[in-house]
């Protein structure tokens, strides 16, 4: 077990440094002048220029410059932002924001998951009935149209309907709840229609007539037992669908104008701060790698009978 | 002697028997007789053909300019009417045009992302199922890629190349190919060790041969799936893009950049992101269906 988790650990690690270099590098091809305020583009002279971007790390050799990054990275570094807030610490803007974003964030996740997990389970034990149609129809609509569209009229419509200010206000308990409900609609129907998906496999499977031979009633069977297996793989999913709703989760912060990294990484790509770019886009890759990481832990832990290891 | 009264001559010749005896089960046949079996399927797959009909005839024959600006401030913003079918925008543009000259970017964006990443998919894919040495070194870089957000990549892609087709064509193409090449490789290794093909193996047949032999009967319907998802997947990308400011610039047509105008507009003039949307949704939403209900029926071991 232990072997296992290293042999992953290491893996993910590996994963985030190649990610990591690459974006590193990629980001090196940007026009220059995004290193620059305005003013200082113009009063500095050429060859002034091209010392100052030497020595911010982006002229010179690419691996000693990604070394030099990584280790100002563990120190605490991360560089300073350039147009949203000259001068400031990239560290120091972030933390201001990875607060909010983790609360909507860690919210949203629960808020989706026990959403789906009982809508998924409703259309399996009322597969073909009007509830399975109704919960079909929502989740084809959530995975088809953009998430822009249907957030945007939610916004628009809700705030509308039940009077509520559309922009969030710290100190209004109203306004947390719309992007919160935003976020759990779109992850909620993954879950919904893989809990479905696992729980109507798992109806065919033998135990559950042998159950149902013994005498056991359909409900119990359905609760105690099909839901118990199927909810595993759900397990899995979860860290990955946090990865995968930075999309929409880009998109709710915008709409919603709360402070957080993702409207942060919005304004610094709008605004071109390369430094605030490299960081947080640097930092949405870790999580997801880690995200997954995690996920495939979980699985084995949850479920004695899965060993990803490669032993014959 | 009395049995001869029983049996009769058949008088049959051996070609008939065989014309009668030869069960054609084709593949395609069967697999189209039951997608069309499924009313939804059926309504839905005419919809989307008269939709891309029309938008072909319409982006080539229509005589209006969808982008004529109008300096007249008493077309601008007009409702629907019978001039405008959808009305106009807030220069005077004819928005009913102008949605079907997005469609027809935005269905050509997801063409493109789709055929590049089935080429490039497919060819490593068959590369990856065949040759066994590889696969280590493949199921390393699927980790790899699998783990990096897409949409990272796409905003990363978006925000250093200048936003346009290519870069998102690019952004999307990264990262999808593995995906198909994973599908066809999986496809390969249940061949691959079918009986018949260790005796072809066995008779010296090229490997090859082999490989495009057996591959291109699902070629079809990896190209029709593979076409089906991505349109949704584009055009939400596409809109996405938009909203963050990384979409494609302003002055080309298409679904994103309808959305981000109607969406500015849409205290004022509700209706100017009403039609594009449905529009929109019908598409994406279709495609999604569509795409599904083939890939159940595809599957041949779905039906007993």
């Amino acid at each position: 077990m232990l072997k296992y988790l290293s042999k992953r650990m290491f893996h993910s690690i590996f994963t985030v440094i190649i990610v990591s270099f690459l974006i590193f590098a990629l980001l090196r091809l940007m026009p220059t002048s995004g290193y620059f305020t305005r003013n200082d583009y113009e009063r500095l002279s050429e060859s002034q220029r091209e010392m100052y971007l030497e020595e911010i790390g982006v002229k010179g050799n690419v691996v000693i410059n990604y070394g030099k990054f990584v280790i100002n990275t563990f120190k605490g570094d991360l560089g300073d932002s350039i147009t949203i807030s000259p001068g400031t610490p990239v560290s120091s803007i972030i933390s201001e924001k990875a607060g909010y974003s983790i609360s909507f964030g860690l919210a949203g996740v629960f808020l989706s998951v026990i959403f789906g997990i009982i809508l998924g389970t409703l259309m399996a034990q009322y597969k073909n009935t009007f509830i399975d149609h109704l919960g079909t129809f929502y989740v084809v609509f959530v995975r088809s149209v953009p998430n822009l569209i249907y957030l945007f009229m939610i916004q628009i419509f809700v705030t509308k309907w039940l009077n509520l200010p559309t922009q969030f206000v710290e100190t209004d308990p109203r306004t947390w709840f719309l992007p919160v409900f935003s976020i759990a609609i779109v992850s909620s129907a993954n879950y919904a229609i893989w809990i479905r998906r696992f729980m109507v496999d798992e109806k065919t499977k033998e135990y559950v007539r042998f159950n149902t031979s013994k005498g056991i009633s359909d409900t119990r069977n359905f609760y105690r037992h099909i839901f118990r297996n199927a909810v595993t793989p759900i397990a899995q999913r979860i860290p990955v669908e946090i990865l995968l709703t930075i999309a929409g989760f880009l998109v709710v912060e915008n709409l919603y104008g709360i402070p957080g990294m993702g409207r942060l990484l919005v304004s610094a790509i709008q605004r071109q701060d390369n430094n605030l770019v490299q960081v947080l886009v640097l930092i949405f890759s870790v999580l997801g790698v880690f995200g997954i990481m995690l996920g495939d832990i979980l699985m084995t832990l949850i479920d004695p009978r899965i060993k990803l290891s490669k032993e014959a | 002697m009395e049995n001869q009264k029983m049996f009769k001559y058949a008088n049959r010749k051996v070609e008939e028997y065989h014309l009668n005896t030869e069960n054609v089960y084709s593949y395609w046949q069967e697999t189209f007789k039951k997608f069309f079996r499924s009313k939804m399927a059926t309504v839905l797959f005419v919809g989307v053909i008269s939709l891309l009909l029309f938008t072909i005839f319409y982006t080539l024959f229509s005589k209006t300019d969808p982008y004529a600006k109008s300096k007249m401030i008493r077309d601008w913003n007009q409702p629907p009417s019978a001039a405008h079918w959808f009305g106009t925008d807030q220069l005077g543009r004819d928005i009913f045009a102008r949605t079907w000259y997005g469609v027809k970017t935005s269905l050509l964006l997801s063409l493109t992302v789709g055929c590049i990443d089935m080429f490039f998919g497919v060819l490593a894919g068959l590369f990856w199922g065949y040759v066994r040495k590889a696969d280590r070194f493949m199921t390393e870089l699927y980790n790899i890629i699998s783990n990096i957000p897409r949409t990272i990549i796409l905003i990363l892609l978006s925000y250093l190349l200048s936003p346009g087709f290519s870069t998102i064509v690019l952004g999307l193409c990264m990262t999808g190919w593995i995906s198909v090449a994973r599908f066809i490789r999986n496809k390969v290794f249940t061949i691959r060790d079918a009986e018949y093909n260790i005796a072809s193996r066995s008779l010296g047949t090229k490997t090859r041969t082999i490989m495009f032999k057996n591959i291109l009967p699902f070629l079809v319907s990896i190209i029709i799936l593979e076409t089906a998802i991505t349109v949704p997947y584009t055009i939400g990308s596409e809109v996405f893009l938009g909203y963050i400011g990384l979409g494609l610039p302003q002055s080309t047509i298409s679904l994103g950049t309808m959305v981000q105008a109607g969406i500015s507009s849409f205290q004022a003039y509700p209706s100017q992101l009403m039609y594009p949307t449905l529009i929109l949704s019908f598409i994406t939403v279709s495609f999604y269906l569509l795409g599904n209900k083939l890939s159940d029926v595809s599957e041949p071991k779905n039906y007993e």
